[in-house]
């Protein structure tokens, strides 16, 4: 029988404010445990929640990108159960009304571009963490992340393979880097997705039993746990089993899922709106200063680069996973006096390789976007030569220096004076007569020979074609 | 005596230097000791309340006056405090002490208030007797074989005693009016949002409200002024600063109307608690208030609905009481689950069990529409009850409990007899209003009888300007109980 898969994804998106949700603490990543819980995130006796608004500022902009209706008033609901981590004993979710309903993504597929609808996003506090090691048969608890704005982003079930979900993933995880609204660092866990997966004979139109698929915290592992969930149910059925509905967890270490709890053993989470906290708005005015500042999004970003700068389709590509790459892109090409082939050349090769070398993130580079530029403009317009513009590159990646500086200070000129160049040529025919002879009979490799010699002896500095050209001419031409 | 003077006349002593606050607050801190047999506190900080007095005589020398400089007062055990144990009646918090100050705390503190200790509560706020506090029953001053009232009960009865002039509640049903009641006081519940919940222990979040208790209308107003206003840190607080003493006071009683709910002058409530209040009223009446009848038809259901939507509440509130960061912790837990299980089932009392269980029950998955819903449906339309009263008049009055302070014991096995209690006053925190219990008389057996005042949400003025020009005629908040002169 011909199976097919039905995949819907819930992603939770760290929302990058300075501080926690429903506190004035610090979100930052790394700090030693529990330095950076306050009282409220602890959940000391008597303390109370206070909206950070920037949180939901964040999340409305993410509804307002996605075509979805912003809620002009949502609530806040407690989720009850207990757990270590959960210093509350519930957590302040978004039930009934979320702040985000509707809206779609849509992703590119072997058959076509296909819209992935989204059922809504929902603001919440995270938990903190529990620490299994290293305790002595005790449990370690980290409330540092405890009340970190989260907005959990639920798709309806639109996918039908792991790769479909591997894409939606994407150009959810592009997308919330542009809002600049999540910093999508999936080893910190700023981008965390939940999958539920089913499978049906295909033409069939009721859904199968779903299982949740849990810790699925990279893209890699996003494929290959569906993959292996579908397998799973797969073969259990035809086995004449029949799948249950629950949670389980991927291994990665094992590559298999296994279960965490049944649907018997499912929470009665007691939902009910929270007292502490008056309904949520968001004004008309709020969606226009919105919309307003809205930056633009992949797609249109995708096209455009297409568009404006000639980009190849897997340039461009490149380009919007990347919001930040794509901003230095741009830069270097106004610095580059409009130059983009060459820029994207430099971008994607010499500048991409020397930070995967040095493992460093395009907002590290150490060259910036307008040095980059500047030599590419000195390429371009025939000061320095290709040979050179590596040389300056590799030197401004060592030290901060104004290109034009560096040219002068290390002379780095490309010579163009006519007589100095044919003078040095003269010398390496008469270096290296048997060379010479071989053009002259006709083989023109080796007139490569000759004219790395010249650049040699000039430091660089000939423009090799140049150079090319009159050792053609001097050898080949009939005199 | 220093100690019967009232909250105001004490300021007015303190600033014309009479007396120095290290005398006065030396001298409530001995009464305190002397009849610590009431079980009023539940901890009692000599040392920093003579450190405060004397800062407070240094900042009266230097003429650095603040609305309450030098005056002592006592904190519900509800309120966190950074100083002095918070155990809100529990054995769960037994020894707790928190890391920061309540709002309310602060805000006393800079308006230069001296605090003696921290007053005895049922547990978690949940009772109207005291009865369920961890601590013991406190004794009514008035008799001491009967209940002060609850929660706020030590707070009634220190105050009664003498054992301090004014002292903060919290009311989530009646929690400061009832007390009040029983004890001969003057009691505020503040609209809701007036007074900052921060480090107010949570009972029922959407119910809950500081005020205070003190001898008089005009004491509520001088300590109810310095409690309230907006605070940042509570996001259902109102934006709106404290009225002053003078707002509070001075609203003409002439042409007032005082409605009369036909539902609060029924036979449940005591001949005597009736015969009072209705003399009290003819007194207001004979002062230039106009007396109206008014209804509120569903307030019968106003104790069912309380107690779907405070348990509700209370449920979860209660849940980081785990035994994990704080609080009681089992001996003998051998995992995660029996951490929990045994933590809760000896931190807690039988009367919080009681409302978790309900609490969780009607939020449970097929109940939650039954209950919860429908509650929350009620409690729109007792709200409308009340609106459509104050269409006719301006101050809804009526008796504070349906009896005078019961014996010790008597209810404690009868919960809902015990719930009954609140019949008049927890319909008033359901719409959120603000509410005014104060003495007028006695019942044969010498036990005070309070009236109710309900007022339109944030005008507590009208209340307070009712309730002081009622005691500028009377002197039943003048009456102090024989063994506390």
């Amino acid at each position: 029988m011909e199976w097919e898969c039905v995949i819907g994804l819930e992603v939770h998106v760290q929302l990058k404010t300075q501080s926690k949700i429903f506190s004035g603490a610090s979100t930052a990543y790394g700090a030693a445990p529990n330095t950076q819980a306050c009282a409220v995130d602890i959940g000391l006796p008597g303390v109370l929640p206070v909206m950070n608004r920037e949180a939901a500022l964040m999340a409305a902009r993410f509804g307002v990108a996605v075509g979805a209706t912003v809620h002009p008033v949502s609530i806040f609901a407690r989720k009850n159960y207990f757990y270590p981590d959960l210093p509350k004993g519930y957590q302040i979710s978004q039930f009934e009304i979320p702040i985000v309903e509707g809206g779609h993504l849509d992703i590119e597929t072997p058959h076509g571009s296909k819209s992935i609808r989204i059922t809504r996003a929902h603001l919440e506090e995270d938990a903190g963490k529990s620490l299994h090691e290293d305790f002595h048969g005790f449990t370690g608890i980290d409330l540092n992340r405890a009340g970190t704005p989260l907005l959990e982003i639920v798709s309806e079930p639109d996918l039908r393979s792991p790769e479909e979900a591997v894409a939606y993933l994407k150009k959810l995880h592009t997308l919330v880097k542009t809002l600049k609204i999540c910093d999508g660092n999936m080893q910190e866990g700023s981008f965390r997705c939940d999958a539920n997966v089913s499978v049906r004979p295909k033409g069939e139109s009721k859904l199968g039993t779903r299982t949740e698929l849990k810790n699925i915290n990279s893209f890699r592992f996003v494929e290959q746990a569906i993959n292996f969930e579908i397998d799973r149910q797969i073969t259990l059925i035809e086995d004449g089993g029949r799948v249950t509905q629950e949670t389980r967890l991927y291994d990665p270490d094992k590559d298999t899922t296994r279960p965490m709890r049944s649907k018997e053993e499912a929470h009665d989470y007691r939902y009910f709106p929270d007292p502490d906290l008056p309904p949520l708005t968001i004004s008309e005015a709020d969606l226009e200063l919105i919309r307003a500042s809205m930056p633009e999004l992949p797609d249109a970003r995708f096209a455009r680069l297409v568009k404006d700068y000639a980009l190849t389709a897997d340039e461009a590509s490149q380009l919007t996973q990347d919001s930040e790459l794509a901003d230095f892109f741009e830069r270097v090409v106004k610095e580059a006096g409009g130059e983009a082939r060459l820029s994207i050349n430099w971008v994607l090769g010499e500048l991409a390789s020397a930070l995967n070398r040095d493992g460093l993130s395009i907002a590290e580079s150490p060259l910036s976007p307008q040095r980059l530029g500047q030599v590419i403009h000195r390429l371009k317009d025939n000061t320095i030569s290709g040979k050179i513009a590596k040389q300056i590159f590799a030197t401004l990646w060592q030290e901060d220096i104004d290109v034009d500086v560096l040219i002068e200070r290390d002379g780095l000129v490309q010579i163009t004076d006519q007589s100095a160049i044919e003078a040095a040529v003269n010398d390496v025919i008469t270096a290296f007569p048997n060379q010479a002879g071989q053009v002259r009979a006709g083989e023109e490799k080796v007139i490569g020979f000759l004219v790395g010699q010249v650049m040699k002896s000039t430091g660089g500095k000939a423009n090799p074609q140049g150079v090319n050209d009159l050792i053609r001419k001097k050898l080949t031409d009939p005199v | 005596m220093l100690h019967q003077h009232s909250l105001t006349a004490l300021r007015d002593m303190l600033r014309r230097k009479e007396v120095s606050s290290e005398e006065l607050t030396r001298h409530f801190l001995d009464r305190i000791g002397q009849f610590s047999s009431l079980n009023a506190y539940i901890a009692v900080d000599e040392e920093g309340a003579i450190e405060s007095a004397r800062k407070a005589d240094q900042a009266i020398a230097s003429g650095q006056l603040a609305d309450l400089t030098g005056l002592p007062i006592a904190h519900k055990d509800i309120f966190c405090t950074r100083r002095l144990t918070t155990t809100c009646g529990s054995k769960m918090l037994a020894g707790f002490t928190a890391p920061y100050d309540a709002t309310v705390v602060e805000r006393l503190a800079s308006a230069g208030a001296v605090v003696t200790g921290k007053t005895n509560m049922d547990e978690f706020a949940m009772g109207s007797s005291n009865e369920t506090s961890f601590f013991g029953s406190v004794h009514n001053p008035w008799d001491i074989t009967r209940v002060p009232g609850g929660s706020s009960g030590g707070s009634a009865a220190a105050v009664a005693a003498r054992l301090v002039p004014a002292a903060t509640g919290t009311d989530t049903g009646g929690s400061i009016r009832q007390p009040a009641a029983f004890c001969g006081l003057t009691g505020l519940k503040p609209s809701y949002g007036r007074v900052s919940r921060y480090g107010m222990i949570a009972f029922a979040s959407s119910l809950d409200q500081g005020g205070p208790l003190t001898r008089s209308a005009e004491d509520a107003a001088l300590f109810f002024s310095a409690m309230a206003g907006f605070d940042s840190r509570d996001s259902t607080s109102m934006a709106q600063e404290a009225p002053s003493v003078d707002d509070l006071l001075s609203k003409p009683l002439k042409g007032l109307r005082l409605g009369l709910p036909t539902e609060f002058f029924d036979d449940s409530v005591d001949a005597e608690v009736l015969a009072r209040v209705r003399e009290a009223l003819d007194a207001l009446e004979s002062l230039g208030a106009q007396l109206v009848d008014v209804s509120l038809p569903n307030s019968s259901a106003g104790i069912p609905c309380y107690y779907v939507i405070a348990p509700a509440e209370a449920s979860s509130n209660l849940s980081r009481f785990d035994g994990v960061r704080f609080g009681h912790r089992s001996r003998d837990a051998a995992d995660l689950q029996s951490l929990y299980e045994h933590s809760r089932a000896e931190g807690f009392g039988d009367e919080v069990k009681r409302r978790i269980l309900i609490g969780t029950y009607v939020l449970s998955a097929g109940y939650y529409d039954a209950y919860y819903l429908k509650a929350q449906k009620i409690r729109r339309i007792i709200s409308e009850d009340f609106s459509k009263a104050f269409e006719r008049c301006d101050v809804i009055v009526g008796p504070t409990s349906p009896t005078t302070a019961f014996a010790l014991g008597e209810k404690t096995k009868d919960p809902v007899s015990m719930y009954l209690n609140d019949i008049f006053t927890n319909t008033v925190n359901l719409a959120g209003l603000p509410g005014l219990s104060i003495p007028v008389g006695f019942d044969t057996a010498g036990l005070p009888v309070g009236m109710q005042l309900i007022g339109r949400f944030m005008d507590e003025a009208s209340l307070l300007s009712v309730g002081h020009r009622y005691q500028q005629e009377t002197d039943w908040h003048l009456r102090c109980p024989e063994a506390f002169v």
